[in-house]
């Protein structure tokens, strides 16, 4: 049997970037978040081919090696699944850790090359304007693209962070579309068809897509928008010294740049503009922090992102008014800790 | 796979050396654009020239075209020949999948969704009022024509690819029979499966938000 068509490990569900415990903007390698739905497959490289045919003026066949051989860039940018945050938005129950709350966010140095490099080795038609993107995973996963996005900032990636990408992100290529829904940077990407329509699969259909108010359903609903989260206190740290203290987290937008974090340490009645770590680039992690003299009160501590477009990120209670309490994905609504008097640190997600 | 790791470090490594030696690495940073819609890789420094292809890769085989592309899009043209009916798919359907997705398709084990229902609560496409409704290929779906692309390229879990076009047509028939989509007499080919159209297919709507001040 062809090993890429037998799930391995946990074939569904998903593991979370340990967020509380990390610092800097870059996730390790093997920490970063996996969300699989259907296993991780045994691919070989030496083997491994990239397909491109369609609206196309010369449809190619690509060795990895020979993708490896294009002119090569390196670009970081987050990847956050869509569903990030759907159990804090559902039951925002107090004993939620950072991971648990945010964990399906990463942020990597990935190298690769841009897709466009491709689209023009092969002749992408100008009437084509959706593409088809598909795994080589056991379910051969497919979900269809606007090609202004394969010219704009997509790029096919093989390495992570200075090493090949782990399997468990697509070894030995990923489609990488900066700042979207993680589902559609396709990992053990195998072929891109060029077309005119989008294919309506399974994933965009029945899964992907956000129900709202008066009976609809938001349909590819690529980005990201602007969100943070702060990942330092954090549920289940006890703070056990009063005095000074930084408020650190990550803050992100699928639309650009981080312009603005604010942080609150009384339940949103006041904000504070915290420091920016470094300078943001366009669809990555930037993290923040905010010097915080902790005396024994009880607060609540919360941050709020605005992005480079003047968006800025959403209470719980707005998100549900615009979109409905059973709405799903694209959950990036303000969140944060309530602090204790004996220090202990608990979830707090009804804002 | 042990091999294949050394290589890529090779190369990585060969194309550094490549870049240092020829002085451009100090300008690398600047010449990657923000966007890359201008962005040239014939152009880059040591490159064959603007505009200029590396002309890598090969035409592939149609052997390989037919075995890779067999995406069903959402209008049915490229449904393959075979047909097959409620009562082939309902056997199919207990022997193959009702392990994970329930007797009747009304879901099993967790995650495997549930497939069939059209609970009254349900309709209406109410979903964003009420979390706890289930969604199903009836309540849901918009288009019929997925159930066969999913189905023929993703199931069983345990050894997908292995349905053939008449299992599948078959499989199809039977989840929309059971969604009150098509009648239990029915059988679907082709042109049949073509000119269902699901009750929900008009409640999806594109994405309308573009940031700046607004929260859609």
């Amino acid at each position: 049997m062809n090993p890429s068509r037998v799930p391995v490990g946990q074939v569904t569900g998903s593991s979370r970037a340990p967020l509380g415990d990390l610092t800097g903007t870059i996730t390790p390698s093997d920490l970063h978040f996996e969300r699989h739905h259907a296993g991780v497959p045994a691919l070989d490289a030496s083997t491994h081919r990239l397909l491109i045919h369609g609206l196309v003026e010369r449809p190619t066949e690509f060795s990895v090696e020979e993708i490896r051989r294009l002119p090569q860039v390196t670009r970081t940018y987050f990847i956050e699944c869509s569903g990030n945050g759907r159990a804090p938005f559902k039951d925002p129950k107090p004993n939620l850790t950072a991971q648990a709350v945010a964990g399906m966010t990463s942020n990597t140095e990935w190298t690769g090359v841009p897709l466009a490099t491709l689209f023009r080795e092969v002749g992408v038609k100008d009437e084509a304007q959706w593409f088809l993107a598909e795994g080589a995973d056991a379910c051969r996963m497919t979900r269809s693209v606007p090609v202004a996005k394969g010219w704009e900032d997509a790029m096919i990636v093989w390495a992570q962070n200075g090493e090949p990408l782990r399997p468990a992100q697509g070894y030995p290529l990923r489609l990488l579309l900066p700042g979207w829904e993680g589902n559609i940077s396709m990992k053990w990407l195998r072929r891109l068809e060029l077309g005119t329509e989008p294919w309506m699969t399974r994933w965009e259909t029945s899964v992907y897509t956000d129900p709202l108010l008066g009976g609809k359903a938001r349909q590819f609903s690529f980005v990201q928008d602007a969100k943070s989260i702060i990942t330092s206190p954090s549920h289940p740290d006890v703070i056990n010294a009063r005095g000074w203290r930084p408020i650190s987290g990550l803050a992100w937008s699928g639309r650009g740049r981080i312009a603005r974090v604010e942080v609150s340490t009384d339940g949103g009645t006041t904000w504070h503009d915290a420091e920016l770590s470094g300078t943001p680039q366009p669809k990555a992690h930037v993290r923040f922090q905010y010097m915080w003299k902790w005396e024994g009160e009880e607060a609540t501590l919360l941050s709020r992102a605005t992005d480079e477009t003047g968006y800025v990120q959403p209470t719980r209670s707005q998100l549900i008014a615009v979109r409905g309490a059973g709405t799903d994905y694209h959950f990036n609504a303000i969140a944060g800790w309530r602090v204790q008097r004996d220090g202990a640190v608990f979830y707090h997600g009804t804002t | 796979m042990r091999r294949d790791l050394i290589t890529v470090v090779l190369l990585l490594a060969g194309t550094a050396c490549g870049g240092a030696g020829s002085g451009t690495s100090a300008r690398a940073g600047s010449t990657v654009p923000a966007t890359f819609e201008r962005y040239d890789a014939g152009a880059v420094a040591g490159g064959p020239g603007a505009g200029t292809r590396y002309a890598f890769g090969r035409q592939p085989s149609d052997s390989l075209l037919g075995a890779w592309d067999t995406d069903v899009g959402k209008n049915g043209a490229e449904l393959p020949p075979g047909k097959g009916s409620v009562a082939q798919g309902a056997t199919l359907y207990a022997a193959s999948c009702a392990s994970c997705h329930g007797l009747g398709g009304v879901g099993g084990i967790s995650p495997n969704p549930a497939l069939v229902g059209r609970d009254s609560s349900a309709e209406g496409f109410r979903f964003a009022d009420d979390p706890k409704l289930v969604k199903t290929i009836g309540n849901y779906w918009p288009y019929a024509t997925t159930i066969f692309d999913y189905v023929k390229r993703a199931m069983p879990h345990a050894n997908p690819g292995s349905l053939t076009n008449d299992e599948v047509y078959a499989l199809t028939a039977y989840l929309l029979s059971a969604n009150g989509i098509v009648p239990d007499s029915a059988t679907l080919d082709a042109a049949a499966l073509r000119e269902v159209k699901m009750p929900y297919r008009d409640r999806f709507v594109p994405d309308e938000r573009k940031g700046g001040a607004e929260v859609k």
